[in-house]
């Protein structure tokens, strides 16, 4: 009973395909996931947008949206509609092709990264061995769409604003990748499968999950910031500003093209937090040994919308970054302790099983941490401020 | 330490988030169509055009009637924007001093050119334009709706005392006043003119210089 409810899609899926002759099986198997992904992420931002702004009304004691339907339950269709039935404006010496093209790129790329998150038991679309490197390489190209946005309107203050995007995102792409090559140190593959597999054992009823051990801690927190990062959110949310630049690289778009980007966006957080959940917080696997007869997609969704949840926190509570903050932050700070990270991760294999491992681990991990912060924190003196032209 | 103020400021928020479905008091919006906030008796948006029900002289309704605007048109001069228009009438109608006046045949203001400056206010000698507080304006003709001709602009200084109290008093007081100084001096004028004829006679007998 259980397992059937585990395996509920699979075997919806396998019932429905059945219909079909055995020669357009396997096609329309990988059709039918595609479009229950792209439906279901859609429906998924939907909700999360609703979820952060009664969130964030309440978080500066606000009601938040509360006029459409019961309680506001139905903003997001009239969100939709408006953007819908907007017009569609294009700068008159904007690149058309290439302006059209920007926000298709981001949602297309942005989509192709859950074809390998492992969904749930038996619930990934590609199996692939490298599908960790699939992810960064096709998240790397939200980049591409960013820039082509901003370069595409020719207005000068979009492309001021890709570029802040671009140099940000780049700087976070490096801590996200080393913050995640722990993981595959570790668990000693590549395959997001395999890395969920690592983690589904249990100690005593408690899960082996990577973010139960110092390195694991450690990266994970410096993952969460780098996704922070990564996706535009708040308090890294420079490229969008919205009290001071209003968008920033997509300034110039309006309409549906619009809300494009702002599901690209929202669909982003959706992937990096499901991939973040897959290694570290064992992807679909329960967290108590006696939870294991939930089906294992439930975990995934709800680690999903936790993590969701986490970042609306946190937009709600931090004031936005200077972009020389973002850099140092991101170069200084993140950087060192990921290449640190690296190596005591490297230690802790080499220590084999035993308490040894968990207190040298622990200790660097905690000094460097301190260390840095006390480096990077403390009071510098300039001397008395002078002015060239003022005196 | 690093990493203290974020978890603090995680606290607060979440101490907030908790707090809003808890207690009543935090929650300071009002929720504007079905709740109001009392008006602020200091408050101004656009002009509108004072009459007195009492002073009427000629014909026409009790607003056109009743109007303390003599189409003097220092107002259409000063206004920044340049958003009122005035045509001064061809007769002319006694103001509340008894005295003849013209008056305003048409009388426009747009208010969406006015910027709620009150100069008009300040600059009127007359006590007849003051500041409304009305602001649910909106109106599905933004050329024609939002032009205010004479009639839509004057309102009774009852309304008046009753958006801005203080002021209205302090206005009344005044003109008050000048009435009653026109009264004793026109009092005055006529005894002194029964005087005169009534000394005319009585030097004459006497002899011319």
């Amino acid at each position: 009973m259980f397992d059937t409810l585990d395996q509920i899609f699979i075997l919806l899926k396998q019932w429905l395909v059945a219909f079909l002759p055995a020669g357009l099986q396997p096609l329309a198997g990988i059709a039918l996931s595609v479009v229950a992904i792209i439906g279901l992420f859609p429906a998924l931002f939907a909700l999360t947008v609703l979820l952060e702004r009664k969130g964030l009304g309440r978080m500066q004691n606000r009601f938040g949206p509360n006029r459409v339907g019961p309680f506001g339950i139905l903003q997001p269709i009239a969100d939709g509609i408006k953007s819908l039935t907007k017009e569609d404006i294009v700068p008159l010496s904007a690149d058309a092709a290439v302006h059209f093209l920007a926000p298709v790129v981001l949602v297309v790329a942005v989509f192709m990264g859950f074809a390998v998150l492992p969904m749930g038991r038996n619930m990934t679309l590609v199996n692939m061995d490298a599908s960790l490197l699939f992810y960064f390489a096709i998240g790397a190209s939200t980049e591409l769409s960013v820039f082509m946005a901003g370069w595409s309107s020719r207005n000068k203050y979009s492309l001021l604003g890709a570029m802040r995007a671009v140099a940000q995102m780049i700087s976070y792409e490096v801590p996200l990748l080393m913050s995640s090559v722990t993981v595959v140190m570790i668990a000693g593959s590549l395959s997001l499968n395999r890395i969920v597999e690592a983690q589904n054992r249990y100690t005593w009823g408690l899960p082996h999950w990577y973010i139960f051990t110092p390195w694991g801690l450690a990266s994970f927190v410096m993952y969460a910031i780098a996704t922070m990062a990564e996706t535009n959110r708040s308090p890294f949310d420079l490229p969008e500003g919205e009290s001071e630049l209003v968008a920033g690289y997509f300034t110039e778009y309006s309409g549906f093209k619009f809300a494009l980007f702002f599901l690209g966006e929202y669909l982003a957080m959706f992937s990096i937090s499901g991939l973040g959940a897959t290694l570290f917080l064992g992807g679909w696997s329960a967290p108590f040994s006696f939870l294991v007869w939930v089906p294992s997609w439930i975990w995934f969704f709800g680690k999903l919308l936790v993590s969701m949840c986490v970042f609306i926190w946190v937009r709600g509570t931090l004031p936005r970054l200077r972009q020389d903050q973002l850099m140092n932050f991101a170069w200084k700070f993140v950087l060192p302790l990921t290449m640190l990270n690296l190596m005591v991760a490297a230690l802790w294999h080499f220590l084999g099983v035993g308490w040894e491992r968990w207190v040298f681990c622990s200790a660097i991990l905690a000094v460097a941490y301190v260390g840095l912060a006390w480096v990077q924190m403390r009071s510098q003196h300039f001397g008395a401020r002078s002015y060239r032209y003022a005196e | 330490m690093l990493g203290e103020g974020i978890l603090k400021g995680l606290a607060e928020t979440a101490k907030n988030f908790a707090g809003s479905f808890v207690s009543a008091e935090r929650l300071t919006t009002v929720q504007y169509p079905e709740e109001r906030i009392a008006p602020i008796e200091a408050t101004r948006d656009f002009p509108f055009l004072v009459f007195d029900a009492e002073n009427r002289d000629g014909g026409g309704p009790e607003w056109e009637a009743g109007m303390r605007c003599v189409a003097c048109q220092i107002c259409e001069k000063e206004c920044p924007p340049k958003c009122i228009y005035i045509e001064k009438s061809k007769d002319k109608k006694l103001d509340y001093l008894g005295k003849a006046q013209y008056y305003p045949a048409r009388f426009d203001i747009d208010i969406s050119v006015c910027m709620s400056c009150q100069i008009c206010v300040e600059v009127c000698p007359f006590e007849a334009i003051k500041m409304d507080t009305e602001f649910e304006l909106s109106t599905t003709d933004r050329f024609g709706g939002l032009l205010l001709d004479r009639e839509q602009l004057a309102k009774p200084n009852e309304y008046y005392h009753k958006i801005h109290p203080t002021e209205a008093a302090a206005v009344d007081a005044r003109l008050a006043e000048a009435k009653a100084k026109a009264d004793t001096k026109s009092t005055n004028a006529a005894i002194a003119s029964a005087v005169k004829g009534a000394e005319i006679p009585a030097r004459t007998p006497a002899g011319g210089d």
